[in-house]
C-alpha cells in the first residue's frame, strides 16, 4: 500500500483544506472558543478540579446531577444558537440596496441550518430533559430513575451529538439545507460535502440518548412512584413528563429510521429519496414530520407541566381542573400524531387529505385552550404572588395564545398556500417556541433553582431578564408577521426591495433586546451565586410548594428522601403540611443506591469518534471505534456489582444536621 | 431528638407512620417493562421501513421485480431456521425455570446455530442478488428491500453477539437473578425478531412474487 492510500484510509476525505482559516468570522470565533476553552481548562487544572468533576459529576448516576449537567449543556448551547440568530438578524437588516451584507450565502445557509438544529436538539431538548430528570424522581418520591446508568449514558450521547455540531464550525462545514435537510437538496448530488453528514451523525448520536432517556423516564414513572400515588394523584408535571416520554419513544425511532435512509442514499448509493431510479423525496418529508410534529409537543408538554406547578403554587390554590388537565395532555399526545401533513399542505395531496389534516390541527387547539382556561381559573381568586416564575407564566399565557391563533390560521389549507415558507410561519413557530418552551424553561429554572442549590435566584435580574425577553420577543417577531403577509419568504440572504428594510431593522433591534435578556439571565446567576448567603433557603420549601420535591432539603441528599413518603392526595406535600405530618427523625435504615460508573462516558466518547470518522469517511477509524462501542458496552455488562448501601449511621448524621439547621432558623 | 417528640401528642407519631414508610421501599424492578418499551421503539423503526417498502416496493425503475428475483423455497428454508431458533429459545427458557444450567446453555447454543444458519442463507441470497445486478442501488424497490431485510439481519447478528455474551456470563456466574432477567430480555428480543420476520416473509416475499 503506498502513502496516499494509507492517508486516505486513516484520514478519509479530511485534509487541511477543511480548516476554514480563510474565513475571518470563523477564525475569530475559533480563536475566542480556543482561548476561552484553554482558560477554562487552566482554571480546572489550577484548582485541581478534574478528579472532583470526574468522580462527582461526569461518572455520576445521580439523576439530580445529571439533570444539572443537562441544564448547563443546554445553556451553553443556547449561547451558540443565539449567536447564530444575531448574525442572521444583522445580515438581513443590512443586506439591502446591493449591499451583500457580511455573510456570503454559503456561510449564511449554514448559519440558519445550525441555528434551527442547535436550538431544537441541543438547547430545548437538553433543558426540557434536564428539568424532567431533576424533578420527576423527586416529585414521585423515588430515590433515582429506573435505569441510573442508562441516564448517564443518555446524557453523554446528547453531549457527543452537540460536540459534533460544534466541530463542524471549525473542521469542514455544516449543512446548508435548513434544519430538516430535505432531499433532493440534502442528497449527494446537491450536497456532496460533509455538511449533511455532520447533520446526520450528530442527530443519530444524540437521538440514541434521547430515546433511551425516554424509555428510562417512562419506566421510572410507571414503576417507581411512592406508595399511595395512583396515576390520578401524580403531580401534573410528572403527568406531562410521562406523556412527553411516550412521545419521545414513539417518535424518535422514526427520525432514526429516516436519517438512516438518507445516510444510505449518501453513503451506499441507494435510491430512497433521489430523483431517479424510483426514489421519492416527498417520502422523506412525510417521515421526518411524523417525527417532527410530535417533537413540537415533546418540547411544549413538559413546560405546560411547569406552568401548572407554578400557577398553583404562586396562586396558593389547588390547580383548577386537575383531571381535565391530565386528559387534555393525553389528548394532545394522541392528536400530535395526526397532524404532520399540515407542514406541507402544498405537497399536492388533494383537498380531502388537506382538509383532514387541517381539521385535526384545529382540534388540537381545544385541549390546549382548556389548559389555558384551567390556569386562568387557578389564578382567579388566588392569592397571587408575582415572583419571577409567575411573571414568566403570565407572559407565556399572553404570548402563547397569540402564537396559537396564528397557528390556527396556518392550519387552514388555503391560507397556508399563501403563508407557506413565508416569514409568517417563522414568526408563528418562534411565537410558540419562545413564548411557550423558552418562557416555561425560565419559569422552571427560577422555580426549581432553590431546590437544586439551596438558594434562590436574584429577583431583580430575573425580572430584567423577563422584561427584556418579553419585549424583545415582540419587537423581533411582530415585524416578521407583517413581512410574512407581504409574501417575504424565509432563509433569504439579501433583498431587492428597499421598502422592507425597516421591518428587518426593527426585528434586529428585538434580537438585541433578547440578547440583553440572555445577558441578564447570566448576570442573575452570577449575582445569585455571589449573594448566595443572603438568598439562602434552609427550609427546602421556599415557595410554600405543593408537591413532594419540596418535602426534602435543598439541595436534596443523594438518596432524596430518608423515608419514602406515603401519598394520600394529589398535592401530597401540601396535604402533609396541612395535616401536620412533620419529619420522621428516628429509625433510619441503610439505603440501597446505585454506584457511579464511567461506562456511559466511555461509550459516548467512542460514539463521538465513530460519528466524526463516518462524516469524514475515515472508515478504518470508524470500524475501530464501533468495535470500541461494542466492547465497552459488553464489558459494562460484566459488572454485576452496581449498587451499594448508604449506612444508616450516615443517613442519621445527614438528617440530624438538617434537623438542627431547621431548628436554628425557624 | 426524643424530647422534640415528647411534646406533640401520639397523633403526630401516628401521622408520621401514615406519611412516611417505616421500612425500606423497594419498587418493582422495571427492567422487563423498560425492555418492552425499547422493543416497541425498535418496532417503530421496522414500521417505518415497512412503510417505505410499501411506498417504494413497486418502483422497479425498469429493473427486476420481486417476482423475477425471489426464490421462495430458499426463503421458506430460511424462515424455518428462524422459527426453529425461536422454539429452541423457548426450550432454553423452560430449562432456565427448572434451574438446569447445562441443558439451558445447550439449547441456547442450538438457538445461536439456527440463527447463524439463517444469517448464512440470507447473506447467500444477498450475494446472489448483487451478483445478478440486482443490488440496492438498482432501484428504489431494491433499496427498500435490502434495507428492510438487512436491518432485520443486523438485529439477528446483534442478537447472536448478545447470546454469546450471555453464555459466557451464565457460565461464569450461573443462573443468578440478574442473568435470568437478561435471558428473559434476550428471549423477548429473539421472539420479537421472529414476529418481524413473519411480516417480512408475508409482505415482502409472498406478496412480492404476486404479479
Amino acid at each position: 500500500m503506498n502513502t496516499p492510500d494509507l492517508a486516505k484510509l486513516i484520514f478519509g476525505r479530511l485534509t487541511l483544506e477543511a480548516i476554514p482559516y480563510h474565513e475571518p468570522i470563523l477564525l475569530a470565533t475559533f480563536a475566542g472558543v480556543a482561548i476561552g476553552g484553554i482558560a477554562l481548562l487552566a482554571v480546572i487544572t489550577k484548582y485541581k478540579l478534574w478528579g472532583y468533576l470526574w468522580k462527582e459529576w461526569f461518572t455520576s448516576i445521580d439523576h439530580k446531577k445529571i439533570g444539572i449537567m443537562y441544564m448547563v449543556f443546554g445553556i451553553v448551547m443556547l449561547l451558540r444558537g443565539f449567536a447564530d440568530a444575531l448574525m442572521m438578524r444583522a445580515q438581513q437588516a443590512i443586506a439591502f440596496n446591493g449591499n451583500p451584507g457580511f455573510l456570503p450565502p454559503h456561510h449564511y445557509d449554514q448559519i440558519f441550518t445550525a441555528h434551527g438544529v442547535i436550538m431544537i436538539f441541543f438547547v430545548a431538548m437538553p433543558l426540557v430533559t434536564g428539568l424532567m430528570n431533576y424533578v420527576v424522581p423527586l416529585q414521585i418520591g423515588a430515590r433515582d430513575v429506573a435505569f441510573p446508568f442508562l441516564n448517564n449514558f443518555s446524557f453523554w450521547m446528547t453531549v457527543a451529538g452537540g460536540l459534533l455540531v460544534m466541530a463542524s464550525l471549525f473542521v469542514g462545514e455544516f449543512a446548508r439545507t435548513g434544519w430538516l435537510a430535505y432531499p433532493p437538496l440534502s442528497g449527494l448530488a446537491q450536497s456532496p460535502d460533509v455538511g449533511v453528514d455532520y447533520y446526520i451523525w450528530s442527530l443519530q448520536v444524540a437521538g440514541v440518548g434521547t430515546t433511551l432517556s425516554g424509555i428510562n423516564l417512562i419506566a421510572t414513572i410507571v414503576k417507581m412512584r411512592a406508595p399511595g400515588m395512583t396515576m390520578m394523584k401524580m403531580p401534573v408535571f410528572t403527568w406531562t413528563s410521562l406523556c412527553t416520554n411516550v412521545l419521545i419513544v414513539a417518535a424518535f425511532p422514526v427520525l432514526t429510521a429516516v436519517l438512516v435512509l438518507l445516510a444510505l442514499d449518501r453513503y451506499a448509493g441507494t435510491n430512497f429519496f433521489t430523483n431517479d431510479f424510483g426514489g421519492n423525496a416527498m417520502m422523506y418529508v412525510n417521515l421526518i414530520w411524523i417525527w417532527g410534529h410530535p417533537e413540537v409537543y415533546i418540547l411544549v408538554l413538559p413546560v405546560f407541566g411547569v406552568f401548572s406547578e407554578v400557577v398553583s403554587t404562586f396562586s396558593q390554590k389547588r390547580l383548577f381542573g386537575y383531571a381535565s388537565m391530565v386528559y387534555a395532555t393525553v389528548v394532545i399526545t394522541v392528536l400530535s400524531y395526526l397532524v404532520w401533513l399540515h407542514h406541507f399542505f402544498t405537497m399536492g395531496s388533494g383537498a380531502s387529505v388537506n382538509s383532514f389534516f387541517g381539521i385535526t390541527t384545529m382540534i388540537i387547539s381545544i385541549p390546549t385552550g382548556a389548559k389555558i382556561f384551567n390556569w386562568l381559573f387557578t389564578m382567579y381568586r388566588g392569592r397571587i404572588n408575582f415572583d419571577v416564575p409567575m411573571l414568566w407564566t403570565v407572559g407565556f399565557m399572553v404570548t402563547f395564545v397569540i402564537g396559537g391563533m396564528t397557528g390556527v390560521m396556518l392550519a387552514v389549507p388555503p391560507a397556508d398556500f399563501l403563508l407557506h415558507n413565508s416569514l409568517f410561519l417563522i414568526a408563528h413557530f418562534h411565537n410558540v417556541i419562545i413564548g411557550g418552551v423558552i418562557f416555561g424553561l425560565f419559569a422552571g429554572i427560577n422555580y426549581w433553582f432553590p431546590k437544586a442549590f439551596g438558594f434562590r435566584l436574584d429577583a431583580f435580574w430575573g425580572k430584567c431578564s423577563f422584561w427584556f425577553w418579553l419585549v424583545g420577543f415582540y419587537v423581533a417577531f411582530m415585524p416578521l408577521y407583517v413581512l410574512g403577509f407581504m409574501g417575504v419568504t424565509r432563509r433569504m440572504n439579501h433583498f431587492e426591495d428597499p421598502s422592507l428594510q425597516i421591518w428587518f431593522q426593527i426585528a434586529a433591534l428585538g434580537a438585541v433586546l433578547i440578547a440583553l435578556g440572555i445577558g441578564s439571565f447570566l448576570v442573575q446567576i452570577y449575582v445569585s451565586i455571589k449573594n448566595r448567603d443572603k438568598l439562602r433557603d434552609v427550609t427546602g420549601d421556599p415557595w410554600h410548594g405543593r408537591t413532594l420535591e419540596w418535602a426534602t432539603s435543598s439541595p436534596p441528599p443523594e438518596y432524596n428522601f430518608a423515608f419514602t413518603p406515603v401519598i394520600h392526595e394529589a398535592d401530597a406535600w401540601w396535604d402533609m403540611k396541612e395535616r401536620n405530618a412533620g419529619r420522621r427523625t428516628e429509625g433510619y435504615l441503610p439505603i440501597h443506591m446505585p454506584k457511579n460508573t464511567a461506562a456511559g462516558f466511555v461509550i459516548a466518547a467512542f460514539a463521538f469518534v465513530f460519528g466524526f470518522a463516518m462524516i469524514w469517511h475515515m472508515f478504518l477509524i470508524a470500524g475501530l471505534s464501533f468495535l470500541g462501542i461494542l466492547v465497552s458496552a459488553i464489558t459494562h455488562t460484566f459488572n454485576y456489582k452496581r449498587d451499594y448501601y448508604i449506612d444508616a449511621g450516615v443517613v442519621e448524621r445527614t438528617e440530624t444536621a438538617r434537623t438542627e439547621e431547621l431548628a436554628a432558623h425557624v | 431528638m426524643s424530647d422534640m417528640h415528647a411534646t406533640p401528642s401520639a397523633a403526630l407519631a401516628e401521622n408520621q407512620t401514615q406519611f412516611w414508610m417505616t421500612k425500606d421501599h423497594h419498587p418493582e424492578n422495571g427492567t422487563l417493562l423498560g425492555f418492552w418499551i425499547y422493543l416497541m421503539s425498535d418496532c417503530l423503526i421496522f414500521a417505518s421501513l415497512f412503510a417505505v417498502y410499501g411506498v417504494l416496493g413497486r418502483s422497479y425503475a425498469g429493473g427486476p421485480s420481486g417476482a423475477d428475483l425471489f426464490e421462495l423455497p430458499l426463503v421458506a428454508l430460511n424462515t424455518t431456521m428462524l422459527l426453529l431458533s425461536s422454539i429452541t429459545y423457548g426450550f432454553a427458557v423452560l430449562e432456565m425455570q427448572k434451574n438446569r444450567r447445562g441443558t439451558m446453555m445447550a439449547w441456547l447454543i442450538i438457538t445461536g446455530l439456527f440463527g447463524l444458519a439463517f444469517l448464512g442463507i440470507e447473506m447467500y441470497e444477498f450475494a446472489h442478488l448483487i451478483h445478478e445486478g440486482a443490488g440496492p442501488q438498482r432501484s428504489a424497490f431494491l433499496s427498500s428491500f435490502f434495507t428492510l431485510v438487512g436491518t432485520h439481519g443486523l438485529h439477528v447478528t446483534f442478537g447472536i453477539v448478545w447470546l454469546v455474551t450471555l453464555l459466557v456470563q451464565v457460565g461464569k456466574h450461573g443462573l443468578t437473578g440478574a442473568n435470568k432477567r437478561r435471558i428473559m430480555c434476550l428471549s423477548m428480543f429473539w421472539h420479537f425478531l421472529d414476529v418481524v420476520w413473519i411480516g417480512v416473509f408475508t409482505f415482502v416475499y409472498l406478496m412480492g412474487v404476486l404479479p
